[in-house]
């Protein structure tokens, strides 16, 4: 018997889903290496037998208390970045929509920079300049970059301006709160402008089990939102018309989708600080190799995102070991490069 | 009757963009709106499938009001296929299956499959099932867009000047195609059309707007000189050649 073009599809997708799982795999397995890396390096067959007993003796002590949670702060961080940026380029209609180009990242640091000059949250001790209050600085980034959400939302639904041109509104709420960052690193004394400055360098090592914890319980409900809607999110990528015609309440998905994105990458960006381009990075390696269709790219897109952060933050670890690096240093200086790569590539194609 | 359009009017801010079109369309019949750019065509196809809600009139879709119906049950009925498309990385098969999208809430059943796949076929498409819609010709593309909505078993079909990036080849193979569609007898078609003769050649009835006023109606005989000089101001013969009648303008109208 012939096989009809249902088939083949099938076929195709099967392939797809097995790249897919393979991926997964992969992440798995870097997650795991990525642990053994660093000052004192722990063979990868003694990281799963730590994992795999809760042996928290000797190296399983460094493997459990000290790498294993950065390792899965930056899957963590990956994967919700990511999973933000695919979410808002599919509702807005824009290849370069992501948490840091909509202004989300410079209103967290804004927020963090009140919170360290008029809260006290920042101060030093005698060698390393230190956050003392952290849930004060986590609290008053999480609320600037919900009234950057809340600006973004604001021209959504009330003005004409077009999904397409969010984009730049995104820009100009970030740079307004660019500028206030500026001011108030201008007012700061000299031990918070150093406070300022370490924050707002995105940096895993905040990572602990309590904002693993609340990070997840961000991100699950988010994936789980946006796989229900991944037939919405493909209809959207034929025009809004087209996702009109074919029974998409688009308005209400493009608010819910930002909203749900937004508040994720809120959260996240409260914690970590500016992390650049993985919101890019993320969805747009997902889309060169698994194509536009939202079933795969809301999956992939933040396992690629994991992969690329945890890549980030292993090199950002070892590159001038003993020195600790913070991620978001990396991730702007290879990011950058690496997106415009992406972008003459896929023009090429 | 499929659909019946009564005394509809849409109006952006305070500006009107059309106002009391009325028109029908039963089984095996493809209407054409005829009009010069601005005239109001597209927002009257918009209207009539409810993308965007008109002011005032009403529009029943096989006897049923549109406004009582939600998103999805006008999405089942009615299939729409635009001017042009964004040409993403999904395959022609993802493309085409979202046109059953109205018809499965969580995943597609064997049906919808089935279905995606006699479009696909009906269309003349199978050889680009597992093309990406971005490397596609802008005339297959909008073949893709026919396969879409003729997945979505709609019983009315609004085609959104479907010719209008295409080459003659392409024009002629498209309308071929869609005339075939409606001849089949189960389904209505409305098209905006610019191309004079291809509408003349595959519709059966005109609804010519001027400033978003119906101007004349009608088959084929309201195409006249006359009223193509006060539609779209410019001089034309229309004379009849090979057996179908073909408008030729002289110059445009100062």
């Amino acid at each position: 018997m012939s096989r009809t073009q249902t088939d083949r599809y099938h076929a195709y997708i099967r392939a797809k889903a097995a790249l897919g799982a393979a991926l997964a795999l992969l992440l798995v397995v870097a997650t795991i290496g990525a642990v053994g890396i660093g000052s004192i390096k722990i063979p990868f067959s003694d990281v799963v037998a730590a994992l795999v007993r809760f042996d928290r003796s000797g190296q399983g002590r460094i493997v459990w208390d000290v790498r294993l949670v950065r390792v899965l702060g930056s899957v963590a961080v990956g994967a919700s970045l990511s999973l933000s940026g695919t979410m808002m380029q599919s509702v807005l209609r824009n290849p370069l929509a992501s948490p840091y180009t909509l202004g989300l990242s410079s209103a967290a640091a804004f927020g963090a920079s009140v919170a360290i000059v008029f809260f006290g949250a920042g101060t030093s001790t005698s060698s390393t300049i230190i956050i003392s209050d952290f849930f004060t600085v986590a609290a008053s980034a999480f609320a600037f970059s919900l009234l950057s959400t809340a600006a973004i939302l604001v021209l959504t639904v009330l003005t004409t301006i077009s999904a397409q041109s969010m984009v730049l509104a995104g820009i100009a709420i970030g740079s307004i709160f660019s500028a206030g960052l500026t001011l108030m690193q201008y007012l700061a004394n000299s031990v918070q402008l150093a406070a300022i400055v370490s924050w707002t360098f995105g940096d895993l090592g905040r990572a602990n089990w309590r904002s693993l914890l609340v990070i997840a319980t961000a991100l699950i409900p988010t994936l789980l939102l946006a796989l229900f809607y991944r037939w919405d999110f493909n209809a959207m990528d034929s025009g809004e018309d087209t996702a009109k015609a074919l029974g998409v309440r688009t308005t209400a998905l493009r608010i819910g989708g930002m909203l749900a994105s937004s508040l994720l990458s809120a959260v996240v960006v409260s914690y970590f600080g500016t992390i650049a381009f993985i919101g890019l990075l993320g969805p747009h390696i997902a889309r060169r190799l698994f194509g536009a269709d939202h079933r795969f790219l809301l999956i992939t897109s933040p396992l690629i995102g994991s992969l690329v952060l945890l890549a980030a933050d292993t090199l950002a670890r070892t590159i001038l070991s003993p020195m600790v690096l913070p991620v978001g240093i990396l991730t702007s200086l290879l990011g950058g490069p690496l997106f415009i790569y992406l972008l003459i590539a896929g023009r090429r194609r | 009757m499929i659909i019946t359009v009564d005394n509809l009017s849409f109006s952006y801010k305070s500006t009107p963009i059309f106002r009391d079109v009325s028109l029908r369309a039963d089984k095996g019949e493809l209407v054409a709106v005829l009009g010069r750019n601005g005239a109001g065509k597209t927002t009257l196809l918009k209207a009539i499938n409810r993308v965007i809600s008109p002011q005032h009139g009403s529009v029943m879709i096989e006897g049923v009001d549109a406004k009582t119906m939600g998103p999805m049950a006008i999405a089942q009925a009615v299939g729409w296929v635009p001017q042009s498309t964004e040409a993403t990385a999904m395959t022609v098969f993802d493309l085409v299956l979202l046109g059953r999208k109205p018809h499965f809430r969580w995943a597609p059943s064997k049906e919808d499959y089935r279905k995606s796949e006699e479009a696909i076929e009906r269309i003349g498409i199978s050889h680009l099932a597992l093309r990406p819609a971005n490397e596609l010709s802008g005339g297959e593309l909008q073949l893709v867009q026919i396969a879409r909505a003729l997945a979505q078993d709609p019983r009315l079909i609004l085609f959104d000047e479907p010719t209008s990036s295409l080459d003659i080849h392409n024009q002629y193979r498209l309308m071929a195609t869609v005339r075939a569609i409606i001849d089949e007898g189960e389904r209505a078609a409305i098209m905006a059309v610019h191309d004079l003769n291809l509408a003349l050649r595959y519709c059966d009835s005109f609804i010519l707007l001027k400033e978003g006023r119906v101007w004349a109606a009608g088959d084929r005989r309201v195409i006249t000189k006359e009223t193509i000089g006060m539609v779209y101001d410019i001089e034309v013969d229309v004379m009849e050649l090979a057996g179908f009648p073909i408008v030729v303008p002289h110059s445009t109208t100062q």
